[in-house]
């Protein structure tokens, strides 16, 4: 059995280092941000011992850019932090909506956009409201760099299209073109502190009659992982977003999920909701679009 | 297993310790330098009850490894009062009852502290939200919400 | 009696004694005792809901560097029989094979041994080393599965309790009861309108935010010291003695701050197996459970399986009702079915009823007290049928309860006539509240619902010392769960005349304090309250001699007045009042140290009854429950303190809402609990619930010198029907099952939908 180790690198390089040797030596790393999920599958699920590379000392996963395009949002930036910065708010409400919804104030304290979508669980909150704004995901290893979606970055429960010896840097989101809106919301039991049962987030752009010329629609918690659903968007586009159009996405969303029933929800029940809450989601993310 | 030498600051008082890479700061703050006025209702970050300040920031100390404090300002319950007496907050909190068993007392001064430090005229709606991660089993949460909205005004006017 | 007194301190809302350690993190919890040498204690449990155990080895744990002592069911005595009374009573030989597996296991979670090491990580490798080889069994998961006569059984020399006739085969029915009077086939038959319902609710727990924590250190005597977290040590002494065959004298039990327990700190767990483990181990052992442990293994509340029927003529009047109810008992026999049967129609004056309970052993940890345990399921149902016959009556549902409400003289259904209670003036004061006045918020739906609880005594000790200056010490053996100190500081005050502030109140270990039952039974104010009141009639009373003796007077012609002794009116004696502390002050002089003491059995706990109600909104797409309001009105017979009391309202329907819409046991079809922890097992958070308007009634009870009525159960009591109402309110749909989650209403809203179509 091998021991626990902390390291908390300062320079990206030596981070990467040390994933590799941990990878060539068939030790195990892992990468932690704000470990608000790896602290308790260390406590439970996974008593493994292994090296936690802390990447929260590294300049360029604190980057936070919001004047270039695309946007770069670094990995181990907190989600409060994300929050308190009204130019973020503004520019990607959805995606700070999600991002808010992440745990209570303490764990927003904690947990990160990339930590959320490192998890790989199916139910984590940003990464449909990630998939609704088009993000990518920077990812960086001993090569260098390399870009990927992030509806292609997690393959399964858990699983996803990281190598050990890579880590994720951060995240780059189009910035939204005029006229544009994005929305995310979930569905759980209580009014905060739960694991979403269903979670939607929708992206869309109108051109000047109010006609939606772009869109994109993400589901979470309805299948082993979250979803772009490209009939969700092609039944908003050439709309108004009108209720119609509203429903039919969500019933686009609703038939490309594939839910489970556990002790959060049954499959019908999830696959019912995530409907509802495309349509309410759609009509945040209208409203949103015909003020800017 | 090698230990880690870790040096903080706890309250404002420097303070260094020897912790395994695993350890969370709960465990290190309670079992290794016995400070259990931070307590641990959950270690999964479900109920609060361990909330610290680090670096004015609010967390879950149960969620936090202890090597994570170098460098750090950690902020405990044991650190709120002043030479005056006590803070605003803990006043209201006695005189509003909204202690009964008073285990989450110390994790939502805490998390009141963070929240009036940031917003000092926050609404009912707000206050409830940001406390929504300490969990009170005792109180049905109404004395808390109104200790905490006394307090923002006691801290806004002072007598 | 004190009715039309004007009390100087008593219904005030002062600091309690305690709160400044209770917000610096100063008070000591259970887990917060560290002491030189300690090391610690974990347990390993049960990966099977029911199985054999056919082999324990430990050998490989003990050689673990860092081990210091291991121990499993062979370690303990054989377990002698016998009774253990009080709430977390029960049978011993079931209390020692809970905290300790023997034989058999019989829920995920059992104990089955235990190890004390250097470091929680040293002993948690420990764990990992026992092996452990079980013949698994079928896991009886539900009430169904287990009455059926085939069912697979946990227990197989249990034969249900209480049938005329011992059955002649062993079942999973640990005992039935039954409650009646009058003629329930002439009732309904004299009724004119009939209500049948059918009810489940499964387990909750209660969900107190310190998880279980003790430390044991045994010397080499074999005596042991006990710290832990309780709602009764003395009764933990006893329990801990009985399961380990030791003498009370040689164990000593010091109760730390509690960090709530609502029923569930009535029961030992790790306490023996902490001083096992510190005996072989010769050290401190700190043993603390994770949240984990907490739901797994301690003692949740019954899962249920009610029907009931009410019948009522035209004007209302009840004529009869029936109850048949089953009660999950975990995996030994004590589910509270019986004060569930003898409270599910206390607040009606039914001439006919029957009541049918059952007590079930199912694969789950054994059930342990919550608050007002047995009544929020069975009053659940009769609330809800009650509901229904005010519909089918187009009457309003607090004039039905009205016309049939229990109140003084009206005999109870188990057994005396009720002394005066308060149901009528909470009906009353419903009525004419202005949140009940006011119009339901549009498309929201209005729920109402009593609830009741009996309210225990039981046996209660107290001391009062007079310091040199006049102030006062309390000394009592109820760990203080809400704010008692307060009450008892409060009533102390009250009594000898002395300000608020004057007087403290510790809560003494078994060694420094008399017997005292649990802080339990809502019997603290009540009981123990009744122990330091007469504890300062005993100072008031050696003041007066005191006095007479200092002054040359009889000690009848000496009165105590406003905390000085005065003399008596018409007693000519040119002398200056003496305060207490002028007493204290000569103390030495006449007669020594002050010391006032009281020890009861406390009779005549009145029952506090209680309405709710509140407006709901449900959201028809997704099926979520929103509380809108809510308002809680009780009988507190007199509130001592009035802030705690209106505390342990708002409570107390925090917790029943949380039952209500989102609290249960979920459990797989291996009998593995799936939501052990607080992320899935859904206590109320902050922004799920409004401010909680409380108004408190006060109906004084006879036997308290006070008034006082116990308060901290009843509140639990309706919340669970108020919600029921309200969601039927709302959506025009009666919900049978609990918790009224999102799933299961949006369910029901489509089944409606298509039986519409």
């Amino acid at each position: 059995m091998g021991a626990f180790a902390y390291v908390a690198p300062t320079r990206l390089d030596e981070a990467l280092t040390v994933l590799s040797e941990h990878a060539s030596q068939g030790r195990r790393a892992q990468v932690m941000a704000g470990g608000t999920d790896l602290l308790v599958q260390m406590r439970s699920v996974d008593r493994e011992p292994r090296t936690i590379v802390d990447i929260k000392k590294l300049a360029e996963t604190n980057r936070l850019d919001l004047a270039s395009d695309p946007i770069f949002i670094g990995a181990a930036i907190p989600s409060a932090v994300l929050n308190e910065n009204a130019d973020f708010v503004a520019l990607l409400p959805g995606l700070a909506e999600a991002a808010d919804l992440i745990g209570s104030t303490q764990i927003q304290g904690r947990a990160t956009l990339g930590g959320n979508l490192c998890n790989a669980s199916p139910a984590g909150d940003t990464i449909p409201a990630m998939i609704a704004v088009g993000a990518v995901c920077v990812i960086a290893g001993r090569g260098g760099t390399r870009r990927l979606p992030v509806e292609d970055f997690v393959t399964g429960v858990g699983t996803k299209a990281l190598r050990p010896d890579e880590l994720l840097l951060g995240l780059e989101v189009p910035k939204p073109a005029p006229r544009s809106g994005d929305a995310y919301l979930r569905f759980i039991p209580r009014t905060e502190m739960d694991i979403a049962v269903a979670g939607c987030g929708v992206s869309v752009t109108l051109d000047d009659s109010g006609t939606c010329t772009a869109a994109r629609v993400g589901i979470g918690a309805v299948a082993p992982r979250a979803l772009l659903v490209p009939a969700a968007a092609e039944a908003l586009i050439g709309s108004k977003l009108d209720d119609a159009a509203l429903a039919a996405a969500g019933r686009a969303c609703s038939e490309a999920s594939s839910p489970i029933t556990d002790k959060r929800g049954t499959a019908d029940y999830r696959r019912k909701v995530v409907g509802v809450l495309c349509r309410r989601a759609g009509a945040i993310a209208r409203d949103r679009a015909r003020g800017n | 297993m090698t230990k880690l030498h870790v040096t903080t600051s706890i309250n404002g008082e420097e303070v260094d310790f020897l912790c395994e890479p695993q350890q969370t700061l709960l465990e290190v703050l309670r079992e290794t330098l016995g400070r259990t006025g931070t307590k641990e209702g959950c270690a999964t970050g479900d109920c609060g009850a361990c909330s610290v300040l680090i670096n004015d920031r609010l967390v879950c100390s149960c969620l936090v490894l202890a090597a994570e404090a170098q460098g750090q300002q950690v902020t405990t319950v044991e650190g709120i009062a002043s030479e005056e007496g006590l803070h605003p907050i803990q006043q209201k909190f006695l005189e509003h009852a909204a202690l009964q068993c008073g285990v989450c007392t110390p994790g939502l001064v805490i998390a009141a502290k963070a929240l009036l430090d940031r917003d000092p005229d926050p609404d009912e709606t707000t206050i409830r939200y940001w406390l929504a991660g300490n969990l009170c089993r005792c109180t049905g949460y109404d004395k808390i919400i109104r200790a905490v909205q006394d307090a923002a005004k006691t801290l806004a006017h002072p007598a | 009696m004190a009715e039309a007194v004007d009390f100087k301190v008593i219904g005030t809302s002062p600091v309690r004694p305690d709160g400044v350690d209770k917000v610096t993190g100063r008070a000591q919890y259970g887990a917060d005792l560290n002491l030189p040498g300690m090391i610690y204690g974990r347990v390993l449990r049960s990966p099977h809901a029911h199985a054999r155990i056919k082999r324990i080895d430990t050998s490989r744990a003990e050689a673990i560097p860092g081990v210091y002592a291991v121990i499993c069911g062979r370690d303990f005595p054989r377990g002698q029989s016998g009774e253990i009374g009080g709430e977390g009573g029960g049978d011993v030989a079931d209390l020692a094979k809970n905290v300790m597996a023997r034989d058999k296991v019989l829920y995920h979670g059992h104990a089955v041994a235990a190890v004390a090491a250097r470091s929680p990580r040293i002993a948690e490798e420990a764990l990992a080393a026992i092996e452990v080889e079980y013949e698994v069994l079928p896991p009886v998961l539900t009430l169904e599965q287990a009455m059926r006569p085939d069912a697979p059984l946990l227990d197989e020399h249990l034969y249900t309790k209480n049938l005329p006739e011992k059955p002649d085969k062993p079942s999973n029915i640990a005992a039935v009861m039954q409650l009646a009077r009058g003629n329930v086939d002439e009732g309904f038959a004299q009724a004119d309108v009939i209500v049948e319902g059918e009810y489940k609710i499964p387990m909750a727990h209660q969900g107190y935010i310190e998880p279980h924590a003790c430390v044991a250190n045994t010397n080499e005597a074999g005596q042991s010291t006990v710290w832990c977290c309780t709602q009764g040590h003395f009764e933990f002494r006893a329990m801990t003695a009985k399961v380990l065959e030791m003498n009370v004298a040689d164990l000593k039990f010091i109760p730390s701050e509690i960090g709530g327990g609502f029923g569930g700190k009535t029961v030992i767990y790790l306490e023996p197996l902490a001083v096992l483990l510190s005996r072989k181990s010769r050290r401190p052992v700190k043993m603390t459970m994770s949240r984990e442990e907490v739901f797994r293994a301690t003692g949740p509340t019954s899962g249920t399986w009610i029907k009931i029927k009410v019948g009522a003529k035209k004007d209302g009047t009840m004529t009869a009702a029936s109850a048949w109810m089953a009660y999950e008992a975990g995996a030994f026999p004590g589910a509270p079915m019986g004060p569930g049967a003898m409270s599910i129609f206390a607040p009606y004056n039914l001439p006919n009823f029957k009541v049918e309970a059952f007590d079930v052993l199912v694969n789950k940890p054994k059930v342990a007290a919550y608050r007002a345990p047995g009544a929020p399921q069975s009053m659940h149902a009769m609330e809800c049928a009650v509901d229904e016959l005010a519909r089918k009556l187009g009457m309003d549902p607090i004039d039905l309860r009205l016309k049939n409400a229990a109140d003084e003289g009206t005999q109870a259904p188990y057994g005396p006539k009720f002394p005066p209670i308060g149901l009528k003036a909470c009906l009353e004061a419903a009525k004419r509240h202005p949140n009940y006045t006011r119009p339901k918020p549009p498309g929201a739906g209005r729920g109402v619902a009593v609830g009741f609880w009996f309210n225990v005594g039981m046996q209660s000790s107290a001391e009062v010392h007079i310091n040199e200056n006049g102030t006062v010490t309390v000394v009592e053996g109820n760990p203080d769960i809400g704010g008692s100190r307060a009450s008892m500081c409060l009533m102390a005050a009250e009594t000898l005349g002395v300000p608020y502030q004057n007087v403290r109140a510790l809560i003494g270990d078994t060694e420094s304090t008399g017997f005292s039952n649990v802080t339990g039974g809502s019997r603290t104010t009540f009981a123990t309250g009744m122990a330091v009141v007469k504890a300062c009639e005993d100072i008031i009373a050696q003041c007066k001699a005191r006095a007479a003796a200092t002054w040359g007077l009889d000690e009848s012609q000496v009165e105590w007045q406003d905390g000085h002794a005065v003399p008596a009116p018409g007693v000519n004696a040119d002398v200056k009042p003496l305060s207490l502390a002028d007493i204290a002050a000569n103390a030495a002089r006449t007669g020594g140290p002050l010391l006032g003491r009281a020890s009861l059995n406390a009779q005549g706990a009145g029952a506090s009854f209680s309405v709710n109600f509140g407006d709901f909104a449900v959201d028809r797409d997704t099926g979520k429950v929103d509380v809108l309001s809510f308002t809680a009105i009780q009988d507190a017979g007199r509130a001592i303190h009035k802030a705690y009391v209106e505390g342990q309202m708002q409570g107390g329907a925090a917790q029943g809402l949380g039952w209500a819409l989102n609290e249960e046991y979920i459990y797989d079809e291996n009998g593995v609990m799936q939501n052990a922890g607080f992320l899935d097992y859904r206590i109320p958070v902050a922004s799920d619930l409004p401010m909680i308007d409380t108004e408190i009634i006060e109906v004084p009870n006879p036997s308290h010198p006070y008034g006082v009525r116990g308060v901290g159960e009843t509140p639990i009591v309706a919340p669970l029907a108020v919600a029921s109402n309200a969601v039927r309110d709302a959506l025009g749909i009666r919900i049978n099952e609990l918790p009224l989650s999102p799933p299961r209403i949006l369910a029901a809203i489509e089944a409606a939908e298509a039986g519409a179509r």
